[in-house]
């Protein structure tokens, strides 16, 4: 078993860590972690169960089962992955189990966020890049030094300019990423708002 | 950059600031919450010390856990249980609307919320849940959230997001007879692809659209986050207004007045500005089933599933992962294709229309003896008004199983699961591996219509040889 899980808090600046690939377009949350572990009242203890089904079919040779990928905290995936449902047990479950940052082709727009909220930043690459570092054996133990600060990856032989939405680097970089004390700052705002909005008079 | 759309007037009404990063603070005009992506949400509350900032603006049901055979408390399932007693909790102590099991408006939180008349056209909606997007039917911003989301909803009423680009998505002509909302949307993901939506917002209109009822409407925007578009929406017309008259939660009398003023005004101007517009011909869309193991992955009742080089290279990889996991060859019919179970429900489709469409293909038919079918009422309401019109009893006599409301095998967390590799006729909205609840089940969605003639000839069937 790994070691206990801390999650982030506050500024995130840099992200070190080994890399595991992932291959395929428009994996969802529902195989990221089945249905049937969504009955929990907490988090707690979804990283075990993540790919759940993946891992089974695949019979010990699912890339998160694979020991040389025990230590991975920077997974590389393809398109629109995270797809499908809003749980946000997906990227939670991703988390637990270790991953700290994911550079992919494209991102669905609910896990995204949902990944945004918790701490894991999320960088895209033209596919041709991610073919390239997910195809590159030597890459099977590449370990990169995610820069948010300046948006890049850098590696013994890989120097490569990651893209992020500028609003999420800007979060990660100021700690606002966890936005609950940020969005109450406006609380005068909001209750104006609130006081405005024709609907909630009729 | 999108201007003067419904879209765009909604958001920017609703904007409460620009924060430190360059997102915009959105107010969540009203927040839906169920049992499944809540107890976290409410847990952070306690940790922090912080409470619900407008109560009142929340409100909740309980669907997704739900058995649909027995349900009375406590659940067989013990953490069934403890997530509805969960729910119940965090509901009182912090005086949250709810309708449990038994009110009369329990049901599929997106089923519930409009015939309640909750949802309303100029709104923004959340609910930690993807089809969200079904609110957008009445010309409100409706999307789904995560856990974390839903926490900033209770304690500020607001999230922090990024406008959405608009793309319109015009429906030319009519659909024809035997063809449904689901087929039309089937079709538009499958022209468009599972990820076109990223990052945009759909408005669906047209003459096509325009001609639908408010429930087809629904089914329409529910099913944008299966193109990959968090929030789908149409403009608001009469029938929208007809549609909320006199519900529940309705504005009243003068109110009643004043919001019709209001909805008028929201609608896309006619030089709105797009940044991006597609047109297809509805009267072109067949009954449409889908084959693989996204919503994409769909065909014609009668075409052949696509040969790998009919399909784009980005397409081929995800194609040959369908072929072995759904065990179809390429270039196979998918009519005719043998079915297991036959499930008619869901957000998408589990609607009283959907029921009433379903009955009459059933009627005075019955269910092929290899076929476990069952049909599970959206709502409370929705079982009521069937039970009244006799549906219950045609689905009975046809051989369909009638269940309890709930979400029940669209995503199967409660008992309602395929085995094995079962193959399933679903009007439920993903066919993803696993999704039904077992881990080599297979799922073919399609409209309630086209589910009732599977279930009939126990293969899948073009339902036009069932109505006239």
């Amino acid at each position: 078993m790994k070691s206990e899980f801390i999650p982030p808090i506050g500024r995130i600046r840099e992200i070190n860590g080994q890399c595991i690939s992932l291959f395929g377009d428009d994996i969802d949350t529902d195989r990221i972690i089945p249905a049937r572990f969504l009955k929990c009242v907490n988090f707690d203890s979804l990283g075990e169960s993540v790919f759940e089904d993946d891992r089974l079919t695949l019979n010990g040779r699912h890339p998160f089962d694979l020991e040389e990928n025990k230590n991975a905290t920077i997974l590389i995936v393809n398109s629109n992955f995270g797809c499908g449902s809003s749980r946000e047990h997906a990227p939670q479950a991703l988390m637990r189990w270790g991953i700290k940052a994911i550079i992919g082709e494209s991102f669905a727009d609910i896990f995204y966020s949902n990944c945004i909220a918790i701490g894991i930043p999320c960088f895209t690459l033209s596919k041709t890049s991610i073919q390239e570092i997910q195809e590159n054996k030597d890459n099977k133990f590449l370990f990169l030094e995610i820069d948010l600060k300046n948006s890049l990856a850098k590696s013994k032989d890989l120097n490569l300019k990651l893209e992020i939405k500028e609003s999420s680097r800007k979060m990660f970089l100021s700690g606002e990423w966890d936005a609950t004390t940020t969005l109450l700052k406006n609380e005068n705002l909001i209750e104006n708002k609130f006081n405005d909005l024709p609907y909630l008079k009729f | 950059m999108s201007q003067d759309t419904l879209f765009d007037k909604v958001w920017d009404l609703h904007k409460v600031s620009i924060l430190p990063g360059g997102s915009d603070q959105i107010f969540i005009g009203l927040h839906l919450i169920h049992e499944v992506t809540s107890p976290q949400a409410f847990g952070a509350l306690k940790d922090k010390n912080l409470k619900v900032k407008f109560p009142e603006r929340t409100v909740a049901t309980v669907d997704h856990i739900v058995p649909t055979d027995n349900q009375s408390r406590p659940f067989k399932d013990n953490l069934a249980e403890q997530m509805i007693e969960t729910l119940e909790k965090n509901c009182l102590e912090h005086k949250i609307r709810f309708f449990n099991i038994g009110s009369g408006n329990q049901g599929i939180v997106h089923v519930v919320a409009p015939e309640l008349g909750l949802t309303q056209p100029g709104m923004t909606i959340a609910c930690g849940d993807s089809h969200t997007s079904t609110h957008g039917a009445f010309g409100s911003i409706a999307f789904g959230i995560g856990t974390s989301q839903v926490r900033d909803v209770l304690v500020s009423q607001t999230i922090a997001m990024n406008k959405l680009k608009v793309r319109q998505i015009w429906c030319e002509n009519k659909l024809s007879k035997g063809v449904y909302a689901k087929d039309l949307v089937l079709h538009i993901i499958n022209e468009l692809g599972v990820k076109a939506g990223v990052g945009f917002a759909y408005e669906f209109a047209g003459p096509a659209i325009d001609e639908l009822s408010m429930e087809e409407r629904m089914t329409i925007c529910n099913m944008s986050i299966e193109g990959g578009a968090r929030c789908g929406y149409i403009n608001p017309d009469e029938k929208t207004f007809n549609y909320i008259k006199n519900k529940l939660c309705a504005p009243k009398n003068e109110h009643w007045d004043k919001a019709l003023t209001w909805w008028k005004s929201l609608k896309s101007d006619h030089n709105a500005i797009y940044d991006d517009v597609i047109k297809l011909d509805a009267s072109k869309v067949e009954p449409t089933v889908t084959w693989g193991i996204t919503p994409g992955q769909s065909i014609s009742i009668n075409q052949q599933i696509p040969l790998l080089d009919d399909l784009s290279p980005n397409d081929q990889v995800i194609a040959k992962e369908a072929y072995e996991y759904m065990s179809f060859k390429p270039g196979q019919l998918i009519k005719d294709t043998p079915i297991d179970v036959c499930f008619i429900g869901s957000c998408t489709n589990g609607r009283i229309s959907d029921l009433r469409v379903a009955a009459k293909v059933l009627k005075d038919k019955k269910v092929s003896k290899n076929v476990k079918a069952f049909v599970v009422p959206g709502s409370e309401k929705v079982a009521n008004e069937a039970k009244q019109e006799g549906l219950d009893q045609i689905f009975k006599d046809s051989g369909f199983q009638w269940r309890e409301p709930g979400c029940s095998m669209c995503l199967a967390m409660n008992s309602d699961k395929l085995i094995g590799n079962q193959v399933s006729a679903s009007s439920s909205n993903r066919n993803f591996k696993g999704r039904q609840g077992s881990p080599s089940g297979r799922t073919l969605l399609m409209s309630p219509a086209m589910v009732a003639a599977a279930a009939i000839n126990g293969k899948v069937s073009d339902v036009r040889e069932f109505i006239n």
